[in-house]
Formats: structure tokens, sequence, C-alpha cells
């Protein structure tokens, strides 16, 4: 068989894997730069399922709250802005113990901030972002390819744990276009949710809540989702390491940033200076194992496109056992090749 | 002597959590009777909302969910996107459907989903300690309106079911009260043509039920119910509005 490789941005890879999943409910509202995802939903999920366009955020996430629980592989898309909006019905998900993939292509903020790419919601992503004790599995792909695959990956994911999913790209990704090997595999849509609303013909009720008013019930609940995610960190830390082994200063970076820290490496090795990469790809659960380097000289240089949000995850990895240095930038700034070699140099 | 009070499959045979002469009792079982009467228990699935009813799902013997505070025609509209062949209907009180969730209300019934609303109108916030709605009376002494709701202040109570009945996706809107037996029947009546209207295919469906709320209007049950025939029938008057 020929493998057949289709040009695509990653707004509509995300969109092309989500379908390949065997998604067949989405619901979003526009918001740049995310909007190839929800025009690409327009044309090719009504024949697959149910595509809405919401009257807005709120309205598309507790749509997908709907949809997820009676039992469909549903999926919403939006960016920064949007991504707030969507706190409620997210937080609302997690409680209900639905599964649902939310992809955020994230833009300058704080507040309407601008369209320009960004990293400056990885908080917010890693650490549940609306209100009560939950989390979400946060996947963050590097290359248009990877979009296609960890979309796939998530929906998976979400249905195993029963927990929301988030992609976390920026505009780079969504915006920019590259070969994607598609997929042959048979996707996983149709297995078995005996806990979903179906109507109750030869089974009792089921019920899909979050409320736990019954004193003792609802920390019961949450211990019971802090043991699932125990499970996940032990099992579902994702990572791209890249020449660490022998390195002196380990880049630390993700998505579209660790892209621009490839080219730097590749240009500093040229040059005799032994830098490697850790590119996260789950941001939650954050990979620990790649942080113990052998090394006790090294040195991690965290980059983002952000002010030092991940950084607070590399100093918790690290342990304070290692010296751990920063470069950022914010608002649409992108720390560029010539910088991040002036500051490994720096920092040498 | 005979026993002839009965609870169809639908309905537990469970005690209430409601405060005495609260309306919620008795929309829950005209819903219930309905979907018996209707033989549609095994494919019906109920929104919860957020208030006072927040738990009608331990009530009722079906498929329910809780939906977010005003979110619960969002989520009936994906429920039924998803499942076209069961019957999926919201249950709502004013300030979930009217203020919060206005936006969902009206998005909902203006795509003309095939969705069957059951709106509980008590003219207060129940829930979180009788709060101004938007469906409070002029003049009418709430916590938060202390001096009685001013329409300088406060705008006037909100129609919505008159301005639902605009939207062309819109096929039934009837307004109806739980004052008396006379209307407690006429009210299940419209809450069955609404579930019927869905079995039919027809849109979006809205019963309207003025409701009684005796703790937070400071009266007794029984002048709660004259207050509805009395007072607030004038502000919203019963009838199939569409």
């Amino acid at each position: 068989m020929v493998k057949t490789k289709i040009l695509l941005s990653g707004n509509e890879a995300i969109a092309q894997g989500a379908i390949q999943a065997g998604c067949s409910f989405y619901a979003g509202y526009p918001i740049t730069p995310q909007n190839e995802i929800i025009a690409y939903m327009a044309k090719y999920m009504p024949q697959r399922g149910v595509f809405i366009q919401a009257e807005s955020e709120l309205a598309a996430i507790n749509m997908v709250y709907g949809a997820s629980a009676a039992g469909a592989r549903a999926m919403t898309s939006s960016s920064s802005p949007g991504i707030s909006l969507k706190q409620e019905g997210i937080s609302y998900i997690a409680g209900a113990q639905l599964p649902a993939v939310i992809v955020n292509i994230m833009r300058g903020g704080p507040g309407l901030g601008n369209i320009a790419p960004a990293q400056s919601d990885y908080f917010q992503a890693t650490r549940g972002g609306g209100h009560g004790d939950y989390r979400l599995i946060v996947l963050a792909p590097g290359s248009v390819q990877e979009a296609y695959d960890l979309t796939q990956t998530g929906f998976d994911l979400a249905d195993k744990y029963r927990i929301p999913v988030m992609i976390l790209g920026d505009g780079i990704l969504g915006q920019m276009m590259e070969p994607v090997q598609l997929s042959t595999k048979k996707n996983k849509a149709n297995t078995f949710k005996s806990w979903a609303l179906t109507g109750c013909k030869g089974r009792k009720p089921n019920i899909v809540k979050s409320f736990f008013l019954r004193e003792g019930a609802l920390e019961e609940a949450n211990l019971k989702r802090q043991r699932i995610y125990e499970i996940i960190r032990q099992k579902e830390e994702r990572c791209e390491e890249l020449f660490c082994s022998d390195a002196q200063v380990v880049l630390v970076a993700y998505g579209t940033m660790a892209r621009i820290a490839k080219s730097a490496i590749s240009q500093l090795r040229g040059m005799g200076k032994k830098v490697g990469l850790i590119r996260p790809i789950s941001l939650w659960p954050f990979p620990q194992k790649p942080f113990n380097l052998k090394n006790k000289k090294v040195k991690y240089l965290v980059l983002e496109m952000s002010y030092g949000q991940m950084l607070e995850d590399v100093k918790l990895a690290v342990g304070g056992k290692r010296r751990v240095e920063f470069l950022g930038r914010s608002g649409g700034g992108v720390p560029s090749e010539e910088q991040i070699m002036h500051k490994v140099k720096q920092i040498w | 002597m005979e026993k002839t009070f009965k609870r169809g499959p639908s309905l537990y045979d469970l005690p209430t959590h409601y405060c005495p002469g609260c309306g919620h009792g008795i929309a829950h079982r005209l819903v219930a009777e309905v979907v018996d009467e209707l033989n549609i228990r095994e494919k019906t699935i109920g929104i919860a909302p957020v208030g006072c009813a927040v738990v009608a799902y331990d009530y009722w013997n079906f498929d329910c969910s809780e939906a977010a505070h005003g979110r619960a025609l969002a989520v009936a509209t994906a429920i039924k996107r998803v499942h076209p062949q069961n019957i999926v209907f919201t249950y709502q009180g004013d300030g979930d459907l009217a203020a919060i969730g206005t936006n969902e209300t009206i998005h909902a019934a203006n795509r003309g989903e095939n969705l069957s609303v059951v709106f509980i109108n008590n003219a207060v916030y129940g829930m979180t300690g009788g709060q101004l709605a938007p469906t409070t009376l002029l003049g009418q002494k709430t916590s938060t309106s202390i001096e009685g709701r001013d329409k300088k202040v406060h705008g006037y109570p909100l129609k919505i079911s008159e301005m639902l009945a605009l939207l062309p996706g819109v096929c039934y809107v009837e307004r109806v009260s739980l004052e008396s037996p006379a209307e407690v029947l006429k009210a299940k009546r419209a809450i069955k043509q609404a579930f019927e209207n869905q079995i039919n295919n027809l849109g979006f469906s809205l019963v309207e039920i003025l409701s009684a709320c005796p703790t937070y209007w400071g009266l007794s049950p029984k002048e709660s119910l004259d207050w509805i025939r009395e007072v607030m029938r004038k502000e919203f008057p019963l009838g199939r509005i569409k």
C-alpha cells in the first residue's frame, strides 16, 4: 500500500486527528488563531456526527459535556481568552468524570492580548484551570504530525481515564503547514461506556453529576480522582530527549519553542558546545525521569514563550540539585536562535 | 379502604427535601406521570438544574444529567443531537433559565432544538436564600431588593416565555400554574403536549409553571397559592402563548 502524506496546517491536523480518532461531536466558537479547526469540522463533521457552532464558549464546552455524557467522543477548540471562558465547563467535566478533548491554540494575554503565538496559558492548563481539585492531561505537540497523532492519543487517554485532555499548542503550530502521514489504525471510538446516558432500557438509570452533598462523599470522590491521577503520573509521562547524556547545558522547551531550541542546539554542537534538549510532550503529568541526569554540573536552561511558568515544574523536577536558568519572552515575542545561543554562552 | 394514591415507575417512593408548600414536588410528579403515560421512561434523559431542584434525579427513575447553572439547554442540545431517538428535557428555575442561562436558552430555542423545557417560575432564588430573580414582581421584597423590586433600580420582571414565543424555531409555549387542583391538571396537559411535540419532531417546546415558594415569599402555603392567583398571574397571565 502506498503511504500517502498530505499537507496540513497544525490546526487542520488536529481536526483530522480528531476525525481519525472517531470524534463524533464538535462544538466551538470562532477565535483566532484556531479558526481552521472549526472550519475543518464544519466541513467534515456533519457526515460523521454532529457539528455545532455554539453561541459562546460557555455553550460550546457545556455541549461537549452533554455529548460526552451521551457517550460520544467529543471535542471543542479555542484560543486563550476562549479557554478562560470554558473553565467552568472543564471543571464540571472533570467533576463528572467525563472524557473530552479540549484544544487550546494559545495567543498572547492577559485579557484580549493579541493574536500572536504564546505559551502563557501553561499554568492554567497544567493546574486544572477552573475551580476545584482536578487536573487535565495536557499534551503539547511540537510538529504538525505530532498534532495529528497526539489528538488521537488524547481521545484514547480521555476515555481510558475518564478525564478531560487538553491539546496545548500555540499560534505558530496552529498555522504552519507540514506533510502529515495519515493513520490507517482502527480507532477505539466504539468502546462501550456503561456510564453513558442512553435511556435506562434494561438497566438502572445512569446519573452524570459532579454534585456530592452527603458528608464525606465529595472527599471520597476527590480521593478517587487523586488515585487515578497517581496512575496517570506513573504511566503517561511523555518526553523527547536529545543529546542529554553528554550535555553540559540542557535546554528545556516544549512546542514551537522546542523547534527553535533544536536549531540552536545544532549550531551550538557545531561549535563544539555540548548542549542537549528535554522536550516535555505531556505537560501534565510533567516528565520527572529525564531530569535525573548523572552529570552534577549540568545546567538546565528553560525556554518559554511566557515568563517563567514551566520553569516552576523544572525546578520541582530538579529539586534544587542543579542550576536552572531561564530565558523567556511573552506577548507575541519568541526567543530567537541567537538569543538562545547568547544565553547558553552566558551561563556556560 | 382502597389506596388510590399511586406512583408510576418514573417516580421513586421517597419524601422530597422541598419546603412545605413548595411546587417542585408537584412539578416533579407531573413530569414523571407524563413520562409514564407516554411510555418513554426507558428512553428519557432529564437535565436537572442548579437551584432547589438540583437533585431532581434523586426522585426520577430514568437517566439524568446535572448541568452547570444556566447551561441545561446547551447540555440538552448535545444529548439530543447525539441521541435523536431519545426524549430529552430540561427542568429549570427562573434564575437558571432566565438570568444566568438566558443566552443558552435563547439560542437553543432559536436553533429550534427538538427539546422539551419545564420552566419553574417562583419569582425568587430559592436555594440561595430568596434573592431577586429576573421574574421577581415589581414591589416584591427579597433579600436583595429589601424595599421591594424597583423598576428604576432592578428593571422589570422578565417575560422570557413571551420573548421565546417570537422565535420561529419555537413551536409551543404555554404558561400554567400550580395554584389549584384544576390548574395542576392543566399544567400536566401542557407538559404532556411539550413531550408529545418532541416525539413528533416539532421543535422547541416550553411550559412555564407558576410555582409557590412560601419560604421566601414569607407566606403560608395557602397564602402562597392565593398570591399566585391574585398577584402573580396579573404579571404572568396563564394560557397558551404560542
